[in-house]
């Protein structure tokens, strides 16, 4: 306060600079991991709505297909009468697909509340690199103006699915898209470069910065997902970096690491060969399977830790939590080809990667046994961000669940590259790790921000989401005959009798898409007019809750001291059903 | 309000169940929405790993999905005004016993379908060539392109690849009750060889040769789809499989030659090398 009255007193040229500079220091390039944490989250959750936008037109051309988009067809594709290209329709899911996965889950999960989460719940008053922080969230902007310029070169964006398999995304000719596949090339590089410099943060703070008592197994799940999510990252992405490096120099030097001998599309040959289609496949997915684990541990952790605390329970059976994710990072690496069965590849090789997929299949099923011995017996608070925590683990069982019909070759076989897939991928990413999130954002709204989100709001939010989601990706599940990546299924006279289920998804997409903004309307007017929130509303035990609401910068007034685990809910010695992990009796 | 929670969450199992049951029985609307019927016992195969794996599947979703949906009634805080939670954080028995089973389950899921996989991909049917046990050469050899399939018929010497050949496109005709196998191959990108009433797919490599094969049990005619993204026209890369009695081959292989005017030299003109990819499948 003081600060503000001497600098109104001084001149009133050195105001504004002074203003500026402040305002430039702790919002914008700010090294307080939760300011940095807040700006993930915002970026990401823009993305969100971008990505969003275009799963919606990519549905509208599976009920409609080639009819004149409603609002936004004849803005757009006015060159084409209001409908959307066969390649453009390519460039939709691609990017649709690029976005969510880079842009949204992985950097609001272990950017966004990896950020803010890790020191505040390890007792620590920042992370132990802060200006490496900063830097890593501002090289996700590079990324970000790559995807923005690709809407100034032909086709406006990457069109070869987020898998981007060469030779389609390397050779000249196969797409006309080129330009835009190196900028998505690039783009993912910023990305790895931005979780990299994360992951090397997390595991440094955690490893270093833990709060006097504050042992490993004293650590909430959130946390430890974030740890082995970082592991993950750090052993996953050079892989993936030198994977990309080499498709940018196929594209821009014409080498020919992913090209074969003779290598030609559309007529034109290419100088270049003598490489392997396949090793793209092998590498991308080598970093790809265990991303889509980073994709979803920290969301099962914060699950973990909101489920403990609305059941006011202690988690059921901790130790082996942690050890099935220590498994499930593990063999995450070793399960790659369960991707490949049908890419041939050694066809004796999917035997092994099936063994090894079966087996992932048992840490992620004692997870969900544990997450219901959790509430099993408890006293159950239905607040909003325990609905999205309890609707997490239903979606889960149906992702895992499916998740084993494909891990079985010969199914495989069958499904592979149709929408069963589609239908997979979207309840672990969405129905699990997007609903996860949106249970975070409930449950830490507060701590960020300082008050509370409208509670019915966000019930509302969840029925709706609940249900529209259902209806969009269950049926999907019966598609195992349409392929996916298919401008128009109906030129295939076999599919044409799947339009009606087709459109009834869309219906379904476009409420779920309808229904967000009521998150939005709750999440914007909370901010601003919410309840006030006090230290520890939801009367949890972890760390951060013994912090202002929100904390200032540098997290803890005094340093905590922690004299028990994060779960000691209900315990039958003490009257209160909560046992903060600093309090000392 | 716990009671419609609750009632929300016991629908997802219930209402997943139901929607399974009416698909796998061919019930509106979901009677669309099933595999059409299989064409190969090999298929039939693989139908029945599907639809077992499934009704496990269905069971776990029905056991913990129910429990899910009795938890949120039986213990929401309401229903406990005065008391606390349980406190107790594991049970020794009860998770050796969810990991044990499970574990079984898997690992016989796993040793179970091998065999389904080895007959579709690994085992190639053979034939006997003077007294000698062979594998069963190609009798197509598939070109996969931006956008269409070429199907070159081995022509009178049996054998693909050479002068004789017989190139048709987009039509692919089978004799029934034979095994096919087929030799695959791409003249630019990545594609995907999908039969669905064969149960067959193969991705169709740039620089490797591959082979599938089946033997289908039933006359018919069905699409043959691409399920790899190739480019703009994806959507729209497709050809039929027409399966005929064997007499009624005979008679289509006879009027083909008979009225065959080779195509332009580039339409047929094979890669020159192929890359030490070409093991692919021959290296199994
Ligand atoms: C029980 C554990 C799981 C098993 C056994 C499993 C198995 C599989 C298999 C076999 C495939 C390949 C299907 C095909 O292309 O033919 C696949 C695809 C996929 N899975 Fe999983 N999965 C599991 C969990 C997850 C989780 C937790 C996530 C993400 C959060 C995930 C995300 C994906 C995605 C995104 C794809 C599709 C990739 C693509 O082709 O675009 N899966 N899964
Ligand atoms: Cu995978
Ligand atoms: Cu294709």
């Amino acid at each position: 306060m003081t600060e503000i009255s001497t600098d109104d007193a001084s001149s009133v040229a050195g105001r504004s600079p002074n203003r500026l500079r402040r305002f430039l220091t702790s919002y914008v390039f700010s090294t307080d991991h939760k300011v940095i944490g807040i700006q993930f989250l915002f970026s990401s959750l823009i993305w969100l709505g971008i990505g969003g936008l275009l799963a919606l037109a990519v549905r509208w051309q599976l009920a409609w297909p080639w009819s004149n988009m409603p609002l936004f067809g004849n803005a757009l594709f006015a060159d084409n009468g209001g409908q959307i290209s066969p390649e453009f329709y390519n460039t939709l899911f691609t990017m649709h697909a690029t976005i969510m996965i880079f842009f949204v889950v992985i950097p609001i999960l272990s950017g966004a509340f990896g950020n803010y989460l890790i020191p505040l719940m390890i007792g620590a008053e920042d992370m132990a690199f802060p200006t490496l922080n900063m830097v890593s969230y501002w090289f996700m902007w590079p990324a970000f103006v790559c995807v923005i310029a690709m809407l100034m070169v032909p086709g406006y964006g990457a069109s070869s699915g987020w898998t981007s398999y060469p030779p389609l995304s390397v050779l000249e000719g196969a797409t006309s898209t080129e330009t835009a596949q190196t900028l998505w090339v690039m783009a993912l590089l910023f990305v790895g470069i931005s979780s990299m410099m994360g992951a090397i943060n997390y595991l440094t703070t955690i490893i270093q910065m833990r709060a006097p008592g504050m042992t490993m197994f004293r650590m909430p799940m959130t946390v430890w997902a974030m740890f082995v999510t970082a592991l993950m990252q750090a052993f996953a992405l050079p892989v993936l970096t030198s994977a990309l490096l080499m498709q940018l120099s196929d594209q821009i030097f014409q080498t020919g690491f992913f090209l074969p001998e003779n290598a030609s599309a559309n007529n034109m040959a290419s100088a270049s060969g003598g490489g392997q289609v396949l090793l793209w496949q092998h590498l991308f997915w080598f970093y790809s399977h265990p991303a889509v684990y980073i994709m979803i541990l920290p969301a099962m952790g914060m699950v973990s830790d909101m489920l403990a605390c609305f059941s006011r329970k202690p988690l059921f059976g901790y130790k082996p939590m942690v050890f099935s994710i220590l498994s499930i990072a593990s063999l995450g690496f070793i399960v790659w080809g369960h991707h490949m069965f049908i890419s041939g590849m050694s066809r004796m090789l999917a035997v092994s990667f099936m063994v090894s997929t079966m087996l992932i299949a048992l840490p992620s099923g004692i997870k969900v046994f544990n997450w219901i011995g959790t509430m099993w017996g408890g006293r159950l608070h239905l607040t909003t961000p325990m609905l999205f925590s309890v609707g997490f683990v239903s979606m889960f069982i149906i992702g895992g669940l499916s998740g084993i019909v494909m891990a079985a070759p010969p199914v495989d076989i069958v499904i592979h590259d149709t929408y069963y897939i589609v239908a997979h991928l979207h309840y672990v990413l969405f129905g699990s790790s997007i609903l996860g999130v949106f249970g975070a954002i409930y449950f830490w709204f507060p701590k960020m921000f300082g008050r509370m989100m409208s509670d019915g709001l966000g019930k509302i939010h969840f029925f709706l989401t609940f249900i529209f989601l259902n209806g969009t990706f269950f049926p999907m599940h019966f598609l195992g005959r349409m392929p996916r990546r298919l401008a128009d299924p109906y030129v295939y006279d076999s599919l044409k009798d799947l339009m009606p289920l087709n459109q009834f998804m869309t219906i379904c997409a476009f409420c779920m898409g309808a229904t967000q903004l009521i998150f939005v309307g709750n999440f914007f007017f909370s901010m601003f007019f919410g309840k006030r929130a006090e230290e520890n509303p939801w009367r949890s035990n972890t760390l951060e809750w013994t912090a202002t609401s929100p904390p200032p910068h540098g997290n803890f007034l005094t340093q905590p001291v922690v004299s028990r685990g994060p779960y000691e809910y209900s315990h039958p010695d003490r009257e209160s059903d909560f046992w903060p992990q600093t309090d000392r009796v | 309000m716990s009671r419609l929670w609750s009632l929300l969450f016991y629908c997802v199992p219930v209402l997943a169940t139901v929607t399974f049951l009416m698909a796998i029985n061919g019930v509106w609307p979901f009677a669309a929405c099933q595999m059409p019927p299989s064409l190969s016992t090999a298929g039939e195969t693989i139908d029945g790993l599907f639809n077992g794996i499934h009704v496990l599947a269905v069971m776990i979703l029905l056991g913990t999905g129910g429990t899910i949906g009795y938890v949120l009634w039986r213990f929401d805080h309401r229903r406990n005004p005065e008391g606390k939670a349980k406190y107790f954080s594991h049970n020794s028995a009860l998770e050796f016993v969810w990991t044990l089973i499970p574990a079984i389950i898997l690992v016989f899921l796993a040793f179970y379908q091998m065999n389904a996989w080895s007959e579709n991909k690994m085992v190639r049917p053979t034939t006997m060539v003077s007294g000698i046990e062979t594998q069963t050469p190609p009798m197509v050899l598939v070109k996969a392109k931006q956008f269409g399939w070429e199907f070159h018929y081995a022509g009178a010497d049996g054998v693909v690849e050479t002068a004789d050949d017989l190139y048709v496109e987009g039509l692919l005709v089978v004799p029934r009750g034979q095994d096919v196998v087929l030799q695959l191959e791409s003249r630019d990108v990545i594609h995907s060889f999908f039969v669905p009433e064969l149960r067959l797919k193969q991705d169709v490599v740039p620089g490797m040769r591959q082979f599938v094969w089946f033997n289908a049990n039933e006359t018919a005619e069905v699409d043959i789809l691409c399920t790899e993204l190739c480019g703009w026209g994806h959507y729209k890369m497709k050809a039929r499989l027409r399966i005929v009695e064997p007499a009624e081959f005979e008679t289509y292989m006879e009027g083909l030659e008979a009225t065959y005017e080779p195509p332009l030299a580039s339409a047929t003109k094979q890669p020159t090398s192929m890359s030490v990819a070409d093991a692919g499948v021959t290296r199994d």
